[in-house]
């Protein structure tokens, strides 16, 4: 970790070369950069967080077989979060969760609360106003709710917004990841805030009523 | 010479919508993926709507929410595993 302490890991080729040599501190320095944000991936795809877990040590294990393959037709990055993506899908797919797949294939949220357009597509009932997260519990408790929704998303809703959002990866590297058009990215992207939105809407609705 | 004016008009064009395309388009003027008139057709939007101004906000709450997630770690004995594969791996 010590190398890189600026979170910047060295252009690709050095970083291939080193793990080809053995270099346990440029391992260490990928494992603690990308860990936690695969760990964040996967979870969109498997049910448990010790499924997620092992999702990311099986992927690190097919990282360490199958560097000396690796033929840089992509980043690094990429063709490390391939093997995760894939290696998540076959699992989640194993588990099927309690729900049938197609129930997770339909990306169609439901318009949330507050937002309507009755009138010709103007405002019917506009959402109410957010109080400033001042207090430390509201944070945490914001916090809390939005890792909950985002739990509630359709997989490829999840994924995107998990990247783009919560790991804050450009929008370039989701495409190249996941091999889907910009275009289609952005759908999901904009599902995905739109449905997160909703349930923050919906959540700052009752505390509004709670207080009065 | 009137007729010139429809083209000098049309050069400053900016896109109308109504309030239940424009939170349709949030994510792509975040972007900056809209084409002029509809980036300024937004922003002329925004600037009237008070409505859609506090959607705007709101949307843009929660991606700053989602961004403040906090972080996550590999557990340690995950961690010592996937060194011991490398070093082995290595013959170390
Ligand atoms: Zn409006």
């Amino acid at each position: 970790m010590g190398a890189f302490a600026g979170g910047r890991l060295p252009p690709d080729d050095v970083v291939v070369t080193a793990l080809r040599a053995g270099d346990e501190t440029m391992f260490a320095a990928l494992l603690d950069t990308w860990s936690r944000g695969m760990l964040r991936v996967a979870r969109s795809y498997v049910s448990t967080d010790p499924s997620a877990e092992e999702v990311v040590q099986d992927t690190w294990l097919a990282v360490i077989d199958g560097i000396d393959g690796f033929e840089g037709r992509s980043s690094i990055k990429t063709w490390v979060y391939r093997i995760l993506v894939n290696t998540a899908k076959k699992r989640g797919m194993r588990e099927s969760r309690t729900l049938p797949w197609s129930a997770f294939e339909a990306d169609g949220v439901p318009f949330p609360d507050g937002v309507s357009f009755p009138d010709g597509g103007r405002w019917g009932e506009p959402g109410a106003a957010w109080p400033s997260p001042e207090g430390e519990a509201l944070a945490a408790e914001v916090r809390a709710l939005t890792a909950e929704a985002l739990g509630r998303l359709p997989p490829r809703q999840r994924v995107v917004i998990t990247m783009r959002d919560v790991e804050g990866y450009s929008s370039d590297e989701v495409c190249e990841i996941l091999e889907i058009s910009a275009a289609n990215q952005r759908v999901l992207l904009h599902r995905a805030r739109t449905a997160v939105r909703g349930w923050l809407a919906d959540y700052y609705g009752s505390v509004k009523q709670a207080e009065q | 010479m009137k007729r010139f004016i429809p083209e000098t008009r049309a050069v400053n064009v900016v896109k109308r919508f109504t309030c239940d395309e424009l939170v349709e388009l949030l994510t792509a003027y975040l972007e900056d993926v809209l084409d002029r008139p509809s980036h300024d057709g937004v922003r002329a939007h925004l600037s009237c709507c008070e409505h859609c101004e506090r959607y705007f906000e709101q949307f843009r709450a929660t991606i700053r929410v989602l961004g403040d997630q906090p972080p996550e770690k590999l557990p340690a004995g995950v961690r010592d595993r996937l060194m011991s594969a490398f070093r082995e791996r290595h013959g170390g």
